[in-house]
């Protein structure tokens, strides 16, 4: 909101320039955005916190200001001259709904001349970023832009033939027009003021169009009433509806302030309306607000300030804001105005001291005392899991939330459990709907964006929760490890562009396993929607999956636009935390040197290199140390059904040198159990 | 006898003269100190030869065997070092050609300027606390003394699941779980990562981010703590001539409230775009915690004080790296990825 420092001066004197009011006045809690020059005043952009509304009237904010600069505060004195006449014979006020609408006041004024408000009060509005409309209703606003109470002025003469305003719950399937000419279906919970008959108003939101103030108005009725703020916060919010009239009550005003609010508008109604004012005010205030009052210890102010502020000093800030101080033994009974609801507690109190004080002179030391800080284990493994992931591949983080289309997108079967998401209830757009249930999605939109944007040989992955519903009370958040790469290694002058394909991207994850000290994976070809069937595999170790890996079915690829080949893998964080190895402990190196030998032979096509391995492995327990895969062929020279395989064997003896005869009978052993167990060929 | 040694020696030295190879040399040597050499021979042929003459020819001819060995042998050191020369200059690359481009990688810049917040942390004795980004209302606001139809509801608009679970709006539920596991331990200190979710997406909000919040509960914690504690975390991140200071504010579960702000990074003080001409940047708010919560989590507040902070990550990396839009750390084009 724009405050007009020319008009907050007729409260309050300010020797200050426009830039250092700002200034104190932020360092104070009431932040000032920022000032602009307009003719010969200056509009400060007040920024409030939702806890100080009360500074939207700017009498209260001179009253801040007062205590900043110690000058007397200069409330408007109120003078009206009454007619004889009797309120009660124009008027009469019924509450049925006294928990949301704790007073209600209303004034009559008679035989006003509706014209446009003077020059002064026109441009006053304006430079608060309200549309002078009449002075009537202009008076309505000055007083609420003053006071912070918003006024409602209804035509007298509109209300219906009893005379009466009933403040009530509105009714089942009711409706009314509000003044900017909506016709508006209320819901059960909201408040209405009616004439008896029919609604008039939404309690605290806007007036009905029925008895809004014209030019033929003659007499008029100036509501100055105090709702329940959560109320007219919930209605406003239903309506899609905030005027300046329900943001002040839904940041709280006060009941008390109500009279003086009436009067000072009934006043001005006088003096530029020609108002006839009738005596008295009705006045029904079934839910008195009394004010609080809190005990400040001071010892206590210092304990949470760590300040060595003395009593006086403690009890002069809060003179300074004009707040009722008794002293009592030890401590100070702060009588808190009804026009400053957030206070409610001692440490609120502490805070008004705080900030008075200047929380610039606050010391800043160090908490005493020590604490063993630190990283659980888990995170830590968390940590060297993006360690190494960072090495080979660009981390991306993508929204946690996405499209439910993009299930069909990676072909995910109708009844996939994967489709079973925790839905958002008032989501941002379809796009953004659904909580993922697996990141691969994400990974294939960074490439497919990427892609378009000329970015060619991409390697990315992401760490973070996928969400399933749960019978818990929460759902649950798994935390998963993606990547994917598509391309090849960049274009180099030495010819050496390896595709990222399956074998690349399975080297890596074999990489970060051992890194994590996770032995003996078996890589087992398996069937994943979305992924390619002849080239996909999960991970699992100790009976356990810890997540799958493959190249990104061709399809998917087309439903992503992606035009070159695609492979991903997506692993469970926790569940390799949990079976990740103990402790590294040094093996002994041998002394004596191994033997290397190579074997060739003839597999058919269906045979499995772990399984030649395994065989391999078990022929010899004893001095086999290693076997690499080094080559596997099909094609010219290699019957139509079987491949080529070859393995370097590696033999080693912690306890003497090997000889030749001894490892021959032993690649003999190999061969022959290869053999008889695979079928295998010599070439 | 003596000119058929000098004829040797005359043919030996030519030949030594001419070898411009270390095979050349191999062959003189195979010629005339090999096997059926000439001065092999000729030493053989010796034994004919009267004692005197013996001993007399013998020692001219050992003599010359010593003198070409030794000829022989320089002259093969020389050649070998010219020819290592020669290869060496053959061998010569063009070292400006780039290296194998391996695909490698790099942490994300939210990652990374976290780490860096945390590190500063756990130097300061703290612990990292995490929970559920799905969270229950009654964590997310309700004990965090933010009620429904609380006007401080508006400072975060909210993704609900249902009525009773939301996406976390910021890392403090955290803050409660913590306490309730914790009370009536003490200290407790601990960081909060996260993210966390608000319905907003323009071009200063995104609806997701990532937060880091702080909770430091003891005995006799005071304001003063607070200002020391995030005095010293700005001065890490930042820089250490950093100015800093405390303003009043508002929020629900603490009391006091504060917002720290520093002086711009960019401009040094001076006023510039990034802080709006102010001097001053916003990073992060922060206050006593709320009695209420303190209760809420187990503690007594009476005997029991604490202050809380919270930050945006985005915010403090746009702020070091001078990111300009906040929409680019969930944009994961590589161009900007590969920056950090």
């Amino acid at each position: 909101m724009g405050v007009s420092i020319n008009w907050l001066k007729e409260y309050v004197d300010i020797d200050w320039t426009a830039e250092e009011l700002a200034h104190r006045l932020t360092m104070a809690g009431i932040a000032i955005e920022g000032v602009e020059e307009a003719d010969s005043d200056v509009i400060m952009e007040l920024d409030l916190t939702p806890n100080r509304g009360d500074c939207l009237g700017l009498i209260n904010l001179a009253r801040e200001v007062a205590a900043l600069n110690g000058q007397p505060l200069r409330i408007p004195q109120v003078k009206i001259s009454e007619n004889r006449e009797n309120i009660n014979d124009y008027i009469k006020v019924e509450i049925d709904a006294p928990d949301l609408c704790p007073r209600y006041t209303a004034r009559v004024v008679k035989n006003v001349k509706v014209k446009p408000s003077p020059e002064w009060m026109q441009n006053a509005l304006l430079r608060s970023g309200i549309r002078p409309i009449s002075n009537i209703v202009d008076v309505t606003n000055y007083v609420m832009l003053e006071t912070n109470q918003p006024l409602h002025a209804f035509d007298y003469d509109l209300l219906g033939k009893e005379k009466k305003i009933v403040v009530r719950k509105a009714e089942y399937q009711e409706s009314f027009t509000t003044l900017d000419e909506v016709e508006r279906e209320l819901d059960l919970d909201s408040l209405v003021i009616t004439d008896g008959i029919r609604p008039v108003a939404l309690a605290g939101v806007m007036g009905g169009l029925n008895t809004e103030i014209n030019d033929n108005t003659k007499d008029v009725l100036i509501e100055s009433a105090n709702f329940l703020n959560t109320n007219i916060r919930r209605t406003s919010k239903k309506q899609g509806l905030r005027s300046d009239s329900s943001v002040r009550f839904e940041k709280g005003t006060d009941p008390n302030g109500v009279i003086y609010a009436v009067n000072r508008a009934a006043q001005l109604m006088q003096e530029l309306g020609d108002a006839e004012v009738v005596k008295g005010i009705c006045d029904i205030y079934p839910g008195k607000k009394e004010p609080l009052i809190i005990n400040l210890r001071p010892d206590r102010v210092n304990h949470l300030l760590g300040t060595e502020l003395s009593f006086s000093e403690i009890k002069g800030y809060l003179e300074r804001l004009k707040f009722d101080i008794k002293d009592k033994k030890g401590y100070l009974a702060v009588e808190i105005p009804t026009y400053r609801p957030d206070i409610s507690m001692e440490v609120d109190l502490i805070e008004e001291v705080a900030r008075l004080y200047g929380y610039n002179n606050v010391p800043d030391t160090l908490p005493l005392g020590i604490n063993r800080g630190g990283l659980t284990d888990y995170q830590r493994f968390r940590d060297q899991v993006k360690e190494v992931m960072a090495a080979y591949f660009y981390e991306v983080i993508n929204y946690s939330f996405i499209s439910p289309q993009l299930f069909d997108r990676i072909l995910l079967p109708a009844d996939s459990s994967l489709r079973n998401v925790v839905p958002i209830a008032n989501p941002l757009s379809e796009e953004q709907s659904v909580m993922r249930t697996l990141l691969l999605p994400g990974l294939l939109e960074n490439v497919s964006k990427n892609m378009a944007r000329r970015n060619q040989n991409l390697n990315f992955f992401e760490m973070g929760a996928v969400y399933y519903p749960s019978d818990d009370r929460l759902p649950d958040e798994k935390l998963k490890l993606g990547a994917i790469v598509a391309g090849r290694v960049d274009l180099n002058w030495l010819k050496n562009q390896v595709p990222m394909d399956f074998f690349y991207l399975k080297g890596i994850v074999e990489i970060l396993l051992q890194e994590l000290g996770i032995k003996d994976c078996i890589f087992e070809r398996h069937l994943l929607p979305g992924y390619h069937p002849g080239r996909t595999a999960s991970i699992n170790c100790q009976g356990r999956e810890i997540g799958i890996i493959g190249e990104v079915h061709p399809l998917v690829l087309e439903n992503f636009d992606i035009s070159d080949k695609a492979c991903a893998f997506e692993l469970d964080v926790k569940t390799m935390f949990e079976i990740k190895g103990q402790k590294i402990m040094m093996e002994q190196i041998a002394k004596y040197p191994a033997v290397e030998r190579d074997i060739a032979v003839l597999l058919s096509k269906d045979v499995k290199a772990s399984e030649a391995i395994a065989v391999i492995k078990a022929a010899d327990p004893e001095l086999l140390q290693d076997v690499i895969v080094f080559d596997i062929y099909t094609g010219e020279q290699v019957p139509e059904g079987y491949k080529s395989a070859a393995f370097r064997l590696t033999f080693q003896s912690m306890e003497r040198t090997l000889k030749e005869a001894e490892i021959n009978n032993r690649v003999d052993a190999i061969l022959s159990e290869l053999q008889k167990q695979i079928q295998a060929r010599l070439r | 006898m003596l000119t058929k040694l000098n004829e040797i020696k005359v043919r030996a030295e030519e030949l030594l003269q001419e070898a411009v190879s270390i095979e050349k040399l191999n062959d003189l040597r195979v010629k005339t100190l090999g096997r059926k050499g000439e001065i092999t021979l000729l030493l053989r042929s010796l034994k004919d030869l009267s004692p005197e003459e013996k001993a007399e020819m013998g020692m001219a001819a050992n003599h010359f065997k010593m003198q070409l060995e030794e000829m022989i042998n320089k002259k093969t050191e020389e050649l070998k070092q010219q020819e290592m020369e020669k290869r060496l200059i053959a061998e010569k690359i063009d070292v400006s050609l780039p290296g194998l481009p391996f695909m490698r990688g790099s942490k994300h810049p939210l990652t990374r300027v976290y780490e860096e917040i945390r590190d500063i942390f756990v130097g300061m004795g703290f612990n990292v606390a995490e929970g559920p980004e799905i969270e229950l209302d009654y964590y997310n606001f309700e004990a965090l003394n933010v009620p429904k139809d609380h006007p401080a509801r508006d400072m975060q608009d909210t993704f609900y699941i249902n009525e009773d679970i939301v996406l976390r709006t910021h890392t403090s539920p955290v803050q409660v779980r913590t306490m309730e596991k914790m009370a009536p331990q003490l200290p407790v200190r601990i960081i909060v990562p996260g993210k966390v979710y608000r319905k907003d997406d323009d071009a200063t909000h995104s609806p997701m981010f990532q937060q880091v919040e702080g909770l430091v509960l003891d005995s006799r914690i005071t304001l003063a703590d607070l200002k020391g504690t995030l005095m010293h975390f700005a001065r890490e991140i930042f820089d250490a001539d950093l100015k800093v200071r405390f303003r009043p504010s508002y929020f629900p579960f603490t009391e006091p409230s504060a917002e720290m702000d520093i002086s711009c990074v960019i401009c040094k003080g001076a006023g510039c775009r990034v802080c709006s001409h102010t001097g001053w940047l916003e990073i992060l708010g922060a206050g006593m915690v709320n009695p209420r919560v303190l209760e809420y989590g187990g503690y007594d507040p009476e005997q029991v004080t604490g202050f809380a902070f919270g930050m945006g990550i985005e915010r403090i990396a746009m702020l070091k790296y001078g990111i300009n839009d906040l929409r680019l750390f969930f944009d994961n084009d590589r161009r900007f990825l590969k920056q950090f």
